[in-house]
Parts: structure tokens; sequence; C-alpha cells
């Protein structure tokens, strides 16, 4: 296949960003997205010019490393992977792709297609945690049963990579799909339950901190969600922060 | 240079870590406060360390080069975690998870260590379930275990096909607990560039900051390395595509010894490479063998028309099919440790029964899965078991609520429906078992720098078994680690705050930036990747699935042309104060460059087959591997001399008191 790529490129946090047009040849349809962007690289360096820079690193849709906004859609147009699951027997011959990086203020460019996602640790850092100290003399693992119910719900809460889609997905650039999967998974077990008030606070006074926006319920971040994580959790989350407004 | 004492403690095996922990020093809670340690890396064994190194009261720096520690590739390990806690009724103990370890890792790995190694393997399935880690539960709400390969108990716990990520996320949120209070220091994007030593001792790192490009220098009373394998020296390998030896190199050329570099885990149950384009290879989860078949067709007539894509795989007659592993290996069939597993493929694709266009592919098929569980399921549900619509309907649920997101991935990446159509797989570098040598106490040869996880080489031997590493990198850095480094540092709670401003740091730092500077002012004419690339096709082609001494030579003689070569025409493009990915890369393969001509130096001392390494020259008549107890009962410490050739050997024999050596039969 033969594609023009148009990417957008910016030195550093600092510079002034553009978009900027190349064309590339002989795209194999079974290359995933990134080995097609590893080999424009190549391209780049051959001619002495600059790679561009992008975040990636399992390339097995796991890490969360990988970003990118292909066509006008985080992770591109395929739906429930990542940009390094993406192959290019999605695209057509002589498509032209738009690759910009996931924009948001909470998500500031590092350099072209790379951004910093630092904001989604310290989310986490507030209260993103079970306080248990690791010891390992804690109780035996089967002493609280625990319904196959919740404890299924809980793993898909918890099988968010935090790659930021649904950031980048947002109108409104809120985080409260990544934040909500995180409240859900530990609302959602006993372990986590003693905690609940005050994680559900601290979790969402730091999300608002970072600069991220509200949520105004387009389900856009459902949709991009490599990993599907549910509207439903959002749900939970405001009803989390409810109860603990009210328990003061 | 420091001996080789692996300080196993006296006494009998069961009790040696009981009594270790009772009779070495301690640090009392105020005087931790007042002793720094670095950790770099931040997958199970380095973020489960930094988390209790930092709520035992130690301040904690930790580095990593992902731009937040839970990227960190222990994320993408797949099938689970073995313990011994014989929640099954099956038989399972302390003695027998240690057992099949040693013998998984065909008699290659310390007695003791693996001992440790399975007694604390209980105490991390507790800690995580108190940790909110969401484990895999059945209707009763406890938890749920399955098989893995190599051994005849359901020990593995699991959460889908994302165990890894689960554990990891937990060992992630007691960091960031620590990180909240202040106890961590975390160093995101940032990667070590080498290991500073003062009278002797570790003291500190060389950072680079991979955005700003900042050199730094970070001192501490210990330095542990926990950067995982070097299954990247491969090039294509299921590593993540960052994953590097460099932090376990560097250590290495400063004094610490490395063991057993050959020993190399090729996966059985891989994507097979589709193109020249491949940057890296994906792991279809070991578990998989639990429900799938192994074949390829019997008569090369069915592979030529499979190839050519006149025959589909699903049209060939059961009696046409050859499942080569329940042929061979009758007792354990599909579920035959990895090495075994891997090399039976390899054989069959040599002898040109390989199913897909490059010829290395076999089958993995669950057809019979998914009718063995829909008529289990119709019957459950009182409904008809011999409707095979409603059969094939049932089973495929069954098999997607197990299975559902690695059948995705291969969906993803194959394009093929592996509910309708088997799955091709191959094998693929995943592991390495060998790695930094280190004493009972996890001590490297140089006094205060420490190596856990993957990147020690202590408990796998020459083989590791399904779902043991993410339980040695908790093990390591939740429990162990932590334990034995108080013992070394009780003599340092009168030192002090480590100073940068010296002439040692002033000397580490200027050999980093000359090497930096020396990459950036190369101005050659071939791109990293280039290099990369070409060396793992060199380790691929001759030390790979099976050696040989006139390939190993040879390979010896090619890396270091390659080495030279790369030092000559590489082209790092950019500037040194910058985010610059092509120089951090460059660094890595530099050091790749290095290890695999030690790889290649120790496959060629090691004359015997055993576990991962296969030696042609050594086989029985059936074509079974061969070990040489009686010359080879040992690891192979490599010490450092100026250049990989010019390594010194040593050799820590290998006692076994508790278990008999025997020759590995899994027929």
């Amino acid at each position: 296949m033969n594609l023009t790529l148009k990417i957008w490129r910016q030195a550093n946090a600092d510079a002034k960003g553009e978009m900027v047009t190349y064309s590339i040849a002989d795209v194999s349809p079974d290359m995933s997205f990134l080995e097609m962007m590893d080999m424009h690289n190549e391209q780049l360096i051959g001619n002495g010019e600059d790679p561009v820079a992008f975040d990636h690193d399992c390339r097995e849709g796991i890490c969360g490393m990988c970003s990118m906004f292909i066509n006008g859609e985080a992770h591109g147009p395929d739906r429930l992977v990542t940009t390094c699951q993406l192959h290019m027997r999605k695209f057509k011959d002589g498509d032209t792709i738009t690759i910009e990086p996931f924009r948001a203020n909470a998500f500031p460019v590092i350099k072209d297609l790379a951004v910093d996602r630092s904001a989604f640790d310290r989310i986490q850092q507030a209260g993103g945690f079970v306080s248990v100290n690791t010891s390992g003399n804690t109780q035996d693992a089967n002493a609280i049963p625990i319904d196959k119910h919740d404890a299924d719900k809980a793993f898909d809460a918890a099988t968010c990579i935090g790659c930021g889609a649904c950031v980048a997905s947002c109108k409104n650039a809120s985080a409260m799909l990544f934040v909500s999967a995180k409240v859900s998974q530990y609302a959602l077990l006993p372990q986590g339950k003693v905690e609940a008030t005050d994680r559900v606070m601290s979790m969402v006074n730091q999300m608002d901190e970072e600069g991220f926006g509200n949520c105004t319920n387009t389900g856009a971040c459902e949709v991009e969600c490599p990993k599907g994580i549910s509207l439903e959790n959002i749900a939970r989350m405001n009803r989390e922060f409810m109860s603990a407004t009210l328990k003061g | 240079m420091a001996k080789l004492d692996s300080k196993v403690p006296k006494g009998r095996l069961s009790e040696k870590w009981t009594n270790h922990k009772s009779n070495i020093n301690l640090v009392s809670p105020a005087n931790k406060r007042l002793i720094d340690v670095i950790v770099v890396g931040t997958g199970l064994a380095g973020a489960s360390a930094s988390a209790t190194l930092a709520e035992l009261g130690y301040n904690v720096k930790t580095f990593c080069f992902q731009d937040s520690p839970r990227r960190a590739h222990s994320i993408a390990a797949q099938g689970g975690i073995n313990a011994a806690k014989n929640y099954q009724g099956d038989g399972d103990s302390t003695h027998r998870l240690f057992y099949d370890t040693i013998k998984g890792g065909d008699y290659r790995s310390r007695e003791s260590n693996v001992y440790r190694l399975a007694e604390v393997s209980t105490n991390i399935i507790d800690q995580c379930v108190a940790q909110g880690v969401p484990f895999a539960r059945d209707y009763g709400g406890l938890l749920d275990n399955r098989s893995f390969g190599g051994v005849l108990v359901s020990r593995t716990f699991y959460a889908k096909g994302q165990t890894g990520q689960q554990l990891l996320l937990g060992a992630y949120s007691a960091m960031n607990r620590q990180i909240g209070r202040g106890k961590i220091k975390m160093y995101n994007r940032h990667e070590m560039m080498d290991l500073v030593l003062v009278d002797g001792k570790a003291r500190g790192i060389i950072s680079r900051n991979l955005v700003s490009g900042a050199i730094e220098r970070h001192s501490a009373h210990a330095v542990v390395i926990a950067s995982g394998g070097y299954g990247n020296v491969f090039f294509l390998s299921t590593n993540a595509m960052g994953s590097n030896v460099s932090a376990s190199w560097k250590i290495h050329k400063r004094g610490a010894h490395f063991a057993n570099p050959c020993f190399t885990q090729i996966h059985p149950t891989c994507i097979p490479v589709s193109g020249e384009h491949q940057s890296k290879l994906t792991l279809m989860s070991e578990s998989l063998r639990n429900d799938g078949r192994i074949w390829v067709p019997k008569n090369i007539e069915d592979v030529k028309a499979i190839r050519s894509g006149s025959l589909s795989p699903t049209a060939i007659a059961e009696e046409d099919r050859d499942y080569y592993l329940e042929r061979r290996y009758p007792a354990f069939g599909n579920l035959v440790p990895r090495d075994v597993a891997s090399r039976a493929a390899k054989e069959r694709c040599d002898a040109g029964y390989g199913v897909n266009a490059t010829g290395e592919a076999v089958y993995l098929d669950f057809a019979d899965a998914i009718t063995r569980y829909g008529k289990e399921q119709a019957h459950v549900k009182g409904l008809d078991e011999n409707d095979a619509v409603l059969v094939k309907k049932l089973g495929q649920e069954v098999v997607r609520a197990k299975y559902g997101n690695l059948f995705q991935m291969y969906e993803k990446i194959v394009d093929q429906d592996p509910y309708e159509t088997p799955m091709m797989i191959y094998p693929a570098v995943h592991y390495t078992m060998g790695g930094v040598w280190v004493d009972y106490n996890l001590m490297t040869s140089i006094p205060g720098c420490y190596a856990i996880g993957e990147a020690n080489f202590s408990d796998h031997g020459a083989n590791r078994l399904g779902a043991s590493a993410l339980m040695q990198g908790l093990a390591d850095g939740y429990f162990v680690l932590p334990c034995t480094i108080g013992d070394y540092l009780a003599d340092d709670i009168r030192t002090g705050h480590i100073a940068t401003d010296t002439p040692e740091f002033d000397a580490a730092e200027k050999e980093v930036k000359d090497r930096v500077a020396a990459f950036i002012n190369n101005k050659g004419n071939r791109s990293v990747d280039y290099y990369h690339r070409k060396l793992g096709k060199i380790m691929w082609d001759k030390c790979g699935m099976s050696r040989n001494e006139k390939g190993l030579k040879e390979a010896i003689e090619d890396i270091k042309a390659l080495r030279t070569d790369f030092y000559k025409n590489v082209n790092v493009p950019g500037s040194a104060e910058e985010f610059n990915e092509q120089l951090a890369k460059a660094g890595r393969v530099a050091d790749f460059l290095e290890l695999g001509e030690l790889f290649a130096k120790d496959a060629l001392e090691r004359t015997e087959s055993c576990g991962g390494h296969f030696r042609e020259e050594s086989q029985t008549p059936e074509g079974e591997a061969l070990r040489d107890d009686k010359n080879h009962t040992f690891v192979s410490a490599w010490e450092y001399q100026g250049e990989p050739e010019k390594a010194k050997l040593h050799k820590e024999i290998l006692n076994y008191e508790e278990i008999e050596v025997k020759t590995r039969s899994y027929k």
C-alpha cells in the first residue's frame, strides 16, 4: 500500500507544533500501525531527518504506553485495540492518515506524538490503593469469599490500562472513566470497601486539581476505550462520591 | 574480586529461611530513616521491593524508563502465578512446588533459593488478595486454580489472561501509597546509565533523564537492580520494545558476575512471524495448552495443500493429524514443559510439516475442548447433548470465558477466528533464566548491589516452569530482599548521606557523557535497528533452540565483527539534550552486542544439553536432551575482564541435599 501521512511534529513542550505531510510506500497490510511508523522513521533517519517521537513499549495491547489520535480517533478506527494492535489491513491503498497526539491540557506534549500522562499516576497516588502493609502476614486469601459477579465486575474495571484514550476522546478532556474504573474495582471488593469514602474523595479532588474536564455523559470514552471499560463505572463512582459527600 | 560464596545458611533445607531470618542483622526503625536505597525497574520485583522497603522506613528512589511504573513488562504476563496453597486438595505442598521447580529447571538451580521461593509462595496470594487483586473465583466465592505445564497439580492462580497486569497494578498501588507518603521518590522516564562504586561498594547510579537528556547523579547506601531479562538480544522476542540488559550489563562491567547467560526460554505458544517488518512477537498464554491440542498434518501432501490455501485444517480427518506431543509424551501430553514443547515444534517444522507460508507454525486446536465443554454445559442445563450446533455454541461460551482476551488478541493480529479454525503458533524467545549472579541474600558479587526478579539467575535453572516468573518477582520483592538487605545495611547506620560531589561520581558521570557524545558525534550511515536486527538474526540462527560448536564459534566471530561495525557506522540522529529515542536505543543495543558474545561463549562452554539449552552434540538416540551431570552440575558465573572474550569463568557447584538428581522424563 502507498499512503500519505499527516503527522503532528512538535520539537518539545514549549515549541509551536504543526502538521507535516509525508508519503510512505510499500506498506504491508500485515504490519501493525507502529511497525508502519517504525518503517517511516527508518526512512526519515536514512534521509537525515529527525524521526517521529511516539510512546510504545509492550506492543501487545496491555502496557498502555502507546497513544496516537488516528483519523480523529484514539487508537484509530478499529475497536477494542490499542494503536500497537491496530493493523494496516484496516486501511486502503492511497489513504491519507492523520496522526496526532492525545490532546488534553492535563497531558502536555513532550515531543511530537509523545505526551506526559503523569497526572494519572498522581490521581492513583492520592488514594488508588488499599492501605495494607506488604508483610504477607494478612489473613488467608480464601478467608473472605467474594461473590463471583462482584469479583468479575471488579476484574472488568481493573483491566483499565491507563492509556488515556478516554481523556483524548472526550470533548471535555474528562478523566472520569479512568478514575471511576479504579474506584469501582476497590468499591466492589470487601478489601477496598473499608477506605471507600476517603478514596473516592481524594481521587476526585486530585482529578480536578490536574485540570481534567467534567463528564457530560456523551459516552465517547466508552466507545474508544481499548479495554471496553463500561460507563457503568462512572455511575458507580458518582454514587460513591455522593454517599461520601453525605457522610461528610 | 569477591569470591563466589553463595552464603547458603546451614541447617535443614526446610528450616534455612526461618533460621536465617531470625539470625541476620536488623536495622531499627529510627535508623532506616537514615538510609537510602535505589531501585532500578518497576516490574513485579522492583515495584514490590520499592513498596516494602519504603514501608519498612528506608528512603527509596525508584527509576523506570517508561512514562509510568505501571508500564513495566510484567504487565504483559498472561497465564498466572503459582502458589503451594493446595486449595484444590490435589496433593500440592511446599515440597512439591519446590521439587517441580527444580526438576523443571533441569537440576541447574540452587536448591536453597528454590525451596525458599516455594515456601513464601503462599504469602504472595494472601498479600495480593488483601491488596484488592481481582483473581478469578468460582461460584462459591473462593479462588479458582488452573494447571500449567510440567506439573501434575492445579496450583496456578489467575485473573483471566491478564494475571501479570493485575499483580503489577497491585504492586504499583502499594508503591503509590508510599509515593503519596513521600517515602518513595519516583523517577519516570529515567534510564540508569552506570553504577557508581565507592570503596568497592555500590553507592549510587548515574541516570539520564529521557525527556531533557540531563545526566544526573543519585547516591544511596545500596542499589537494587530489578530491570528484567535480556530476551531482546534476539531482537524478536515477546519482551517489550524497551526491555534491555543495560542495568545488569553495567553492573557486570563494574564487577558483578553474570550467570548462565545461555539459559534462555523459547516459549512454545507464540504467534508466528508474519514478515520482515516484524518488530516483536506476541505470546499466547501457556494456559491455552490446558485445552488446546497441538498438531501438524501426518501427510506432507496435506501440508503442501494447506500452504497453497487449497485445504483448510478443519477438513483434515482425525487419523491424518499428528498430535506429536501426545504421541511422544503420553504422560504429560500437551502440558510438557516449555523447552520440550518448543523443541518438538521445531523438530516437526524442520522436517517440513510447518503449516504456514514460512513453514514455521503448528496448530493449536480448541475444537475438542469446545465440544467437551459444550456437552458438559448441555448436560448441566438439561439440553440435548447430541445437538452439534448447540454444543458448539455452549462450548464456545466456556472457552470465551476462559480465554476470551487471548482469542481476541489472536484474531486482531492474524485476522483469523480461532473459535472456528485452529490457531497457528511457533516458539519465540520469552524469558531469560540466566542473569546477574546473586548469593542467598540476593546480593551480587558487588557489596551493596542486589539483583531481583528476572534480572538475577537463581531460581529457574535451565528452564522456567509456567506461572513461576510472577511468583519469583513478587517473592524477591515483597518478602526476600527487604529482609536480607537489612543484614548489609545494618553496618551503614552511621555512614550518613552519601555525597555525590566526589571523584567516583565525577569519573562515572564523565564516562557516561563521553559514551553519549560518541554516539551523537558518530554520524554513521546505518540506523540502530539495522544492527539490532542483524544481532538478533545471528542469535536466533546460532544460539537459538538448538546449538552446536561450529555455530557458536561462528556466532562469537560474527558478533565481534558486528560490534566493530556498529561503533564505526551507527547513525544516531538528533542531540543528547532532548527526547531522543534513537540515542536511548543505541546505548541498549551496544550492551546487547557485548552480552550476545558472552551468551555464545557460555553456550559453547556448556557442552551438555539441559533445559532450554540444547547442544546437538549431546542428545539421546531418540533426540531428547542429554544432560552431563558429572561435568556440568554447576552455575557458570562470568567475571568481566575488559572484553566479553576475556571473561573469566567461575563455577558454583550445585549440591542437592534433599532431592535425587534424575533424568527428566515427561513420557
